[in-house]
């Protein structure tokens, strides 16, 4: 909403020493968010009068038609080309002359232009920061100045417009007299309301009066009235100076009739619509249409009417969506003698869901769903009505109108309920006081207060709204400040601290965490070669996606990663050691929406339907390497990342949450078939690790080699031990023996090095295995493990006898499971 | 060992005499001075005090000597061996000395060579700023609470007194999961997890719940589908307005220095009711830009004051449709967005900065934002 000051000004005593900025201070305090106060023609500098046309030669040799004008300013005649064509021999205009600098410190000169010397320019709306208006230049009303007067005052050039986003609470914020009474309240001063003065019309023509409307849903349309006019002059046009307000409001000005209807919408908030009567079959009535009837809109956009639409309908049909767009067939035109003027009250929910399902936010139906006076109509449409007569002439017919039954609601608040909410003492008599300054009636003595909103008020509806009001009153900057004795809390979750350890982790390995969006391609998913049956292909979908190239949710965090790996590697960082920890989504959305009610706990089973109905959400933890990981440097070669580097990451990402994993040869199809490691727990995957498949890099832009990991990190946590149990650190000898194995390459050296486990027993400390051989004296399809073995006794040194026989049985062991041989 | 003289030889007993001994001497201490280096030093060990050194000869002939000389020439003898030695271990050690100084000065490396062969990593600013929001409210007593991200649209919205057609629901530009009519949506906000908290946890709750939200928004600079966000609420007998300002006051001064305080403007949200805006005073110049246009402050805009957040006391509606008894219980809760106060904290110009994942950008904050 952008409300200029000298029209807050008209309808409340503003004292004269308060700036725009001071104005929207108090506005702010008053809980309006004023976004900015700006000035308008700010920038214009110099001299800016008004000047009468006196004549115009049109001159065509040039590529567009341009106008060379003869314009008095006082005394002296200017010859000055023009490029608009929007005006006449006689017109009042707005003239820049030589030496004014106009916004973005553009200085107008005397100097030559399609063959005349131009002594001065003719300005649009626009050129002076008045507002969007640059179909032409402005025009004067005829009489209102004399040439060579100074052209600001009239035009509102240093006025200031404060622009206010208006929350769905504020209904009546979206008009001047709502904007008045927060600063009459905020100054403490009277306040008149523009909205309870009844304007005197002529007396109703009995005669002539169109047939009643009526509203054949009175819950929808409570109130319909409908003025008529006739004889109106359509060639009449709009005042300057209210022009001029709505240009400084946004609006563009249209034609007398519209703009008087959007000028009393501004000034009121009552939002009314004019048809032609002339383009109108029998009465006009407010109802729900049958659906499936189409109607175009002002807007030239045809539209399919629903049964839950509400609509204004004459003989033939729909002729207007209710509170939201007209209809393009009874628009008025440049020939319309005869209006209906309709002002009435759509219901909020009502014009909510039609503006939504029609994708169509409209002056009207910005205010209606935010709530519209209730008792407004009447008062607004006396005002509009008066307006037209007054400035287009014309006959007024009188008004019908049709309402349903008010019944005022009462409010029960105790009088203590603010002092209890706000931590503070507010006696009854400052809460009875304010809630009278917002318009409300406090009825009866008793406490709990009984307490009637204003109509204009509809967000006022429970005790807590009316709390609200008075300590918005008292000033939220008086409330005191005090911290609340906390209950005794946990401290982090074990799962919270996971994550906390796993980051750390990670990023001390030399990993840079990402933050990746979760939606994914289908070209991304084949890309990486993931098949429709994979659990990490997506099946949870975006009804409104950003982009229909990404519609999915994430089943996996590769994708994120791996663009996050391109843009690194596009900026020029083509080594990466990247990883994020996330939320994937899996399954299926499926059925209808649930909606419990609200006015009391869901059910057991109400609130297991809903968490049902929702896709599981798996958190991973996954990571991608590419490029190198030791630079190459004094020290020596670079280093690539490989494998290894992936599944280290992957392996101490348990280490750190005191879980082994298995490692197994995996057949992650993104991955490399040779080089994918699997990670168990349990017996289940938990993940994979490895070399991602030469195609994925290729068909992704990626490095060739990249290397990457991805873990369930829910499990793993579910799976962590909560207390570490010590160990028996052993002070006697260590005996140590090396060997070497050959054997086959079918069997993995983690089966080698557990059947070593196994035979050695509970001597063994640890097993490392420090080479790998492949050549002479090693048969072709095997290769030698060499392990080094630690043993040790709790409790004596070991002989060397006893420690031959737990080497013999570690060997006799690998032999018999892994049929490795001593070499 | 030198051979003990079997016979009394008095001829040869001049080698004993005290001139020829210091001689002898004399000669040892000379050429121990001399030797340069530890090689040096063996050679001259042997020469002069070795079996077949002038001394060790001279010693041979102590037996030969008449008993009465014996005892004279064998202390002669002692303090003249005792002389050489100490004066062999004295320069040994010198030279030890001079060895070990010089193979260290020998291994000198030049360390300003860069050590990076392996550089540390980073955590993402805004997970390590979630967490120091985390850990202020830990230390007041709170628990960190969670919820889904693919959420329900009752708990999104209509346990948070967001009726279907409330204009509130277009404010925030959801995306629905599956269809528009699925009744899932991904979370335009952290606020349904005030729902979660209140229907899983016993009274009295003290919660902060941090987390990632969606809008569809598109990317620019100070926009971004997908944010963080986090999300305050209190829920016990007798809490104030008073609290939830001593509260963020607390907030504010742990997260942005000592003093500073909030400040609250009535505003809107359907899930309260006393509803606020919150605005942090600017940390960087405590308001003292404000109508001073000599010392004009970036960080806040010569405002004084940065928009950080909304909060407000929990609407009783959003009470009632988690079961919890209005009449006795109130609330408060607030929240802000994490994106946007790492980049009034940290100095974050662009948004995309934040979601893009270039390394530069993360590293340049570490662990620790
Ligand atoms: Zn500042």
């Amino acid at each position: 909403m952008r409300a200029p000051v000298s029209w807050l000004r008209e309808l409340v005593s503003i004292p004269d020493s308060e700036s725009g900025r001071d104005i929207a201070e108090r506005l702010i305090r008053a809980g309006l968010e004023v976004e900015t106060v700006e000035t308008l023609g700010e920038g214009v500098l110099g001299e800016l009068v008004v000047g009468r046309v006196e004549s115009i030669e049109e001159l065509t040799d040039f590529k567009k038609p341009i106008r060379w004008c003869q314009v008095t300013v006082g005394g002296a005649t200017r010859g000055i080309i023009c490029g608009a064509r929007n005006f006449s021999e006689g017109d009042l205009v707005a003239v820049a002359l030589p030496g004014t600098v106009l916004p973005g410190g553009f200085t107008i000169a005397t100097r030559e232009t399609y063959g005349h010397m131009s002594d001065g320019m003719l300005c649009s709306e626009r050129e002076l920061g008045l507002g969007e208006g640059h179909d032409g230049i402005i025009i004067l009303e005829p009489g209102s100045a004399l040439p060579g007067n100074d052209a600001r005052p009239i035009l509102g050039v240093g006025d200031e417009v404060l622009d206010i986003a208006v929350t769905p609470d504020r209904g009546y914020a979206l008009s001047m007299r709502g904007l008045a009474r927060e600063l009459a309240i905020a100054y403490e001063v009277p306040f008149v309301d523009v909205g309870r003065e009844l304007v005197e019309l002529p007396a109703p023509d009995a005669e002539r009066l169109p047939a009643a409307c009526a509203s054949d849903d009175l819950e929808a349309c409570a109130l319909f009235t409908l003025r008529t006019i006739i004889d109106f002059d359509p060639t009449k046009v709009s005042p300057g100076w209210m022009r001029s307000r709505l240009s400084a409001c946004g609006m563009r000005p249209v034609s007398l009739a519209v703009d008087v209807t959007n000028y009393v919408m501004l000034e009121t908030g009552q939002p009314l619509h004019a048809f032609d009567l002339g383009k109108i079959r029998g009465a006009i009535r407010a109802g729900r249409p049958a659906g499936g009837e189409t109607l175009e809109t002002i807007d030239h956009v045809v539209r399919t009417l629903s049964s839950d639409d509400l609509v204004i309908s004459d003989d033939r049909g729909p002729i207007g969506l209710a509170g939201t767009m007209g209809g393009l067939e009874t628009e008025i035109d440049s020939t319309t003698t005869s209006l209906a003027l309709e002002a009435a009250h759509f219901s909020a929910e009502v014009v909510a869901r039609m503006a939504r399902r029609h994708k169509l936010s409209s002056e009207a139906s910005r205010r209606f769903e935010r709530g519209v006076d209730r008792e407004l109509a009447p008062y607004a449409s006396a005002r509009a009505a008066s307006l037209l007569l007054q400035w287009g002439g014309g006959h007024y017919v009188g008004m019908t109108a049709v309402e349903a039954a008010m019944s005022p609601v009462i409010i029960e608040m105790r009088s203590s309920e603010p002092s209890a909410v706000a931590g503070m003492e507010i006696p009854e008599a400052t809460v009875i006081e304010s809630l009278g300054r917002v318009g409300c009636e406090v009825v009866g003595g008793q406490d709990p207060l009984r307490v009637i909103a204003p109509s204009w008020r509809a967000d006022l509806t429970d005790a807590c709204d009316l709390v609200e009001e008075v300590v918005r009153l008292i000033g939220y900057d008086n409330v005191p400040s005090r911290l609340p004795t906390a209950a005794v809390g946990h401290g982090l979750t074990a799962a919270q601290r996971m994550r906390r350890r796993v980051g750390v982790m990670l990023a001390a390995r030399g990993g840079v965490e990402v933050l990746s969006y979760p939606f994914v391609s289908d070209a991304e998913l084949d890309a990486l070669r993931i098949p429709s049956d994979d659990p990490r292909r997506s099946t949870v979908v975006l009804a409104n996606p950003m982009s229909d190239q990404l519609p999915y949710l994430r089943a996996t965090l590769l994708p994120g990663l791996l663009t996050a790996v391109r843009r690194n590697a596009g900026r020029g960082s083509t080594s990466v050691n990247l990883f994020e920890l996330g939320s994937v989504y899996r399954g299926a959305v499926e059925g209808e929406a649930l909606r419990p009610s609200v006015l009391m706990r869901p059910s057991e089973q109400e609130w297991a339907a809903l968490n049902e109905a929702l896709p599981s959400q798996p958190f991973l933890v996954a990571g991608v390497l590419a490029g190198e990981r030791e630079l190459d440097g004094w020290w020596g070669a670079a280093r690539a990342y490989d494998w290894s580097d992936a599944l280290a990451a992957a392996v101490s990402v348990g280490e750190i949450l005191g879980i082994t994993l298995e490692v197994s040869r995996g057949a992650n199809p993104s991955f490399h078939p040779g080089r994918c490691a699997e990670l168990v727990l349990a017996g289940t995957v938990v993940g994979s690790a490895g070399e991602l498949h030469p195609r994925v890099c290729e068909a992704l832009g990626l490095v060739p080699r990249t290397c990457a990991w991805e873990l369930d990190l829910g499990a793993l946590m579910t799976s962590a031990p909560p207390v570490r149990p010590a160990p028996i650190v052993g002070t006697q000898p260590v005996a140590k023996e090396d060997l070497a194995l050959i054997v086959s390459d079918e069997v993995s050296t983690s089966a080698v090095e557990q059947a070593l486990r196994q035979g050695a027993g509970e001597l063994l400390e640890s097993v490392r295995l420090f080479d790998v051989y492949r050549g002479p004296q090693v048969p072709d399809g095997h290769r030698s493990l060499a392990f080094a073995l630690r043993f040790r006794a709790p409790d004596r040194t070991l002989e060397a006898a006893e420690t031959a026989e737990v080497r013999q049985a570690a060997i006799d062991c690998a032999a018999s499971t892994c049929g490795a041989v001593l070499r | 060992m030198s051979a003990p003289n079997s016979a009394f030889d008095p001829k040869q007993v001049a080698a004993l005499d005290a001139s020829a001994i210091d001689a002898m001497v004399a000669d040892a201490l000379a050429a121990i001075a001399m030797a340069g280096d530890l090689a040096a030093i063996k050679e001259v060990r042997l020469a002069h005090a070795g079996d077949r050194s002038p001394l060790a000869l001279a010693n041979r002939e102590i037996g030969a000597l008449p008993p009465a000389a014996k005892a004279e020439a064998g202390k002669r003898m002692g303090e003249a061996r005792g002389a050489i030695k100490s004066a062999l271990e004295a320069r040994t050690e010198i030279l030890e000395l001079e060895r070990d100084e010089r193979a260290l000065v020998e291994e000198a490396v030049d360390v300003t060579l860069p050590v990076d062969r392996a550089p540390l990593g980073a955590r993402h600013p805004l997970t390590t700023l979630m967490e120091r929001i985390c850990d202020v409210f830990i230390a007041m007593g709170y628990d960190i609470a969670e919820g889904p991200e693919v959420e329900s649209e009752w708990v999104n919205f209509d346990a948070l007194n967001v009726p279907p057609d409330h204009p509130a629901r277009t404010m925030q530009d959801t995306f629905y999961v599956g269809s528009p009519e699925s009744g899932v949506v991904l979370r335009t906000q952290t606020s349904p997890i005030q729902i979660r908290a209140m229907l899983e946890r016993p009274l009295p709750i003290y919660v902060v719940a941090p987390g990632r939200v969606f809008r569809t928004d598109e990317l620019d600079a100070t926009h971004t589908p997908v944010f963080h966000q986090v999300e305050g609420l209190a829920v016990d007998e007798n809490i104030t307005m008073a609290d939830l300002k001593g509260t963020l006051d607390h907030f504010a001064a742990e997260m942005f220095g000592a003093g500073i305080v909030t400040r609250l403007r009535p505003s809107y949200f359907p899930f309260t009711e006393p509803s606020a805006e919150l605005d942090v005073q600017c940390f960087v110049c405590r308001g003292a830009s404000i109508g001073n246009p000599d010392s004009s402050c970036r960080t806040c805009g010569s405002e004084g004051w940065i928009e950080w957040g909304g909060c407000g006391m929990v609407n009783p509606r959003v009470l009632d449709a988690v079961g919890i008894d209005s009449a006795k219980y109130r609330g408060f809760a607030f929240g802000m967005g994490i994106e946007r106060t790492l980049m009034f904290r940290n100095g974050v110009t662009d948004m995309r900065d934040m979601v893009e994942g270039d390394i530069r950008f993360s590293q340049a904050f570490g662990v620790e934002s």
